[in-house]
């Protein structure tokens, strides 16, 4: 399979990373030289192979259901490019 | 202090200078210092993204009231490096990435913190391939990392390899006593193999992730660079353990690995896989192998003609697990909870020109691709198909276990260090190669352990590789003192960036 340049748009904008005119060429080569080289994985025969879920074989720990950490907000919010009244702030999201 | 008597202390292996501690010949304070005086000696490496002096001096002096109060923790007054992927505590963490340049974390990675329980002192953060996305550290937004080792006559500058190219270029030019790195498809072993530095990637589940920079969830694990495989046994000490921070992480005991090394190897069953003599491999690195499968048939263990079929493999499968996660672990930097933040007309265009701005061509590169292989209609011929090709790889190992194969031996990279800019041209493919014999481990979640075994013609590093049983850390510590035995340990002699 490769990826037309309008692919290389859609799947930008599902990334959610901006690319210009320019790039989108450019990327669309990258991508294809890597979605090649991965191709050959359609040569093994996976037919009643169970998928990879955990490298190790262990079960998910739980726990106590406890607050048992939290209460600094100001910590939180400490690298945040912008907050306001102990909020992460973004521009409007809604009309 | 002179350059001569700064590196008597700086030239000693960890375990010899937390022996000179313990017996009083020097303190942690003048340790330090010597470190300090060598890092701002050898600012040409490229490889601290930031120094922390004044940390490092209190750190020391700590150490220093520790001995003297007689409660020296193991690692009491060491001098460490640490990875720019691992969260330390108000010291900035960036992963070498744009988008994080002023992140400063209010919290401490877990593994770190057990370096600093048991004594250890923060140097600085060193310089690494953004993201952990690379085999050379020439995609860190702070410029490249540069190899200690040049070739014999040339003053060309080499990649000291990567993603942890800063550690083991610090670790090799004696600015740092050891290092926390991090490899998610052999971004610990083949910087060590290319700076003659030993190198440890522990079992999956070993060392927390809590903390950690994520690039492949599945596949991250943190382990020690270091001078000897003595020194590395006794950091992976330290940073091993449970953490319920880390739901993979495993409850299980920490082994004394420092026990381990010096074992018998003897009657151990040593695999040599067919599938590794790939086309095109060096002749250096093919006499190399055989050199090293002498060495541990000389300290008694038997050398056994294996095969582990999927191995070809293993490269391509892991680039779609790999950039799958990073694709879903890196949609976190939205300029909006940390980082850089562009504005934009709405909040789809903020976030689509924070990630534009502050991402490397690696990173958007590596995002895109695990983007189309995470969507609608790809996801079964992708990432579930390399998921189960995942599963056949690591069959092909536990098929070998089973049939009394201890530990397997292998080359650790292709070929030496290369020069800076030699791999960086249209196709990123070329790049990817560097891990064909270490990315099998991560896929398999199996330990495996880099250790120098010879120069090339150039005079450049080799090293081998071993690849152990889940868990058979203290095995590899054993058989990779044989070999540092046999082969000798490798240092720098032309210090040419002092």
């Amino acid at each position: 399979m490769s990826v037309d340049q309008a692919t290389v748009r859609r799947v930008a904008h599902l990334a959610r990373i901006a690319v210009t005119e320019d790039e989108v060429a450019h990327l669309q080569g990258e991508l294809n030289a890597i979605l090649a080289f991965v191709e050959q994985l359609g040569e093994v025969d996976t037919d009643g192979v169970e998928p990879m879920t955990s490298v190790i074989p262990m079960t998910l720990p739980l726990r106590a259901d406890v607050v048992s950490d939290g209460f600094y907000a100001e910590r939180v919010l400490a690298n945040a490019p912008a907050s306001e009244d102990g909020f992460f702030a973004v521009p409007k999201v809604v009309e | 202090m002179s350059t001569s008597s700064r590196h008597e202390l700086t030239r000693l292996t960890l375990t010899a200078a937390h022996e000179g501690l313990s017996e009083g010949h020097f303190t942690a304070t003048e340790l330090t210092q010597a470190y300090l005086g060598a890092i701002e000696a050898a600012g040409d490496l490229n490889a601290y993204v930031l120094t922390t002096p004044e940390k490092a001096l209190d750190m020391a002096k700590a150490s220093d009231a520790r001995y003297a109060a007689g409660t020296a923790g193991p690692l009491e007054g060491i001098p460490l490096g640490i990875k720019d992927m691992f969260a330390t505590e108000g010291v900035r963490t960036t992963a070498c990435s744009n988008i994080l340049k002023n992140f400063v974390p209010p919290y401490e990675s877990t593994v770190t913190s057990r370096l600093w329980k048991d004594g250890a002192v923060l140097l600085g953060k060193l310089n690494q391939d953004e993201f952990a996305m690379g085999s050379s550290t020439e995609s860190s937004a702070f410029g490249a990392a540069v190899n200690p080792w040049r070739r014999t006559g040339s003053a060309q500058p080499l990649v000291p390899g990567g993603s942890s190219g800063g550690s083991a270029a610090a670790v090799a030019a004696q600015i740092c006593a050891g290092a926390a790195g991090t490899d998610t498809g052999g971004s610990i072993r083949q910087p060590a193999a290319f700076t003659g530095t030993v190198g440890i990637k522990p079992t999956y589940g070993r060392c927390s992730r809590w903390g950690v920079v994520a690039y492949a969830s599945s596949l991250d694990q943190a382990g020690p660079i270091a001078r000897s495989v003595n020194d590395a046994a006794l950091l992976l000490r330290s940073m091993a353990g449970h953490d319920p921070k880390d739901s993979t992480s495993v409850d299980m005991a920490v082994p004394d690995y420092e026990a381990a090394v010096g074992a018998s190897v003897k009657g151990k069953r040593i695999g040599i896989p067919r599938e590794y003599r790939v086309d095109g491999m060096s002749p250096e690195i093919a006499a190399l192998w055989d050199k090293g499968a002498a060495m541990l048939r000389e300290a008694g263990a038997e050398i056994v003609d294996i095969s582990l079929p999927h191995t070809k493999y293993a490269l391509p499968a892991y680039y779609i697990v790999a950039l799958a996660e990073a694709s879903s672990n890196l949609a976190r930097y939205d300029g909006v909870r940390y980082g850089e933040r562009v504005p934009g007309r709405d909040i789809v265009e903020m976030y689509e020109k924070t990630r534009a701005s502050g991402f490397g061509d690696e990173v958007r590169r590596r995002v895109m691709v695990g983007t189309y292989v995470l969507s609608a209609g790809y996801y079964d011929a992708y990432y579930l198909k390399a998921q189960k090709v995942r599963t056949l790889i690591k069959r092909d190992f536990e098929t070998v276990f089973a049939e009394g194969i201890d530990a397997v031996l292998a080359p650790a990279t292709p070929s030496p260090a290369f020069g800076i800019g030699e791999k960086s041209g249209a196709d990123p493919v070329e790049m990817y190669l560097q891990d064909v014999f270490t990315v099998t481990l991560n896929m398999a979640g199996l330990p495996g352990i880099a250790v120098p075994a010879g120069l090339s013609s150039e005079g450049l590093p080799l090293g081998l590789q071993l690849i152990g049983r889940p868990f058979g850390e203290e095995g590899l510590f054993s058989l990779g003192q044989v070999i540092e035995e046999a082969a000798g340990r490798f240092e720098v002699t032309d210090r040419w960036w002092e």
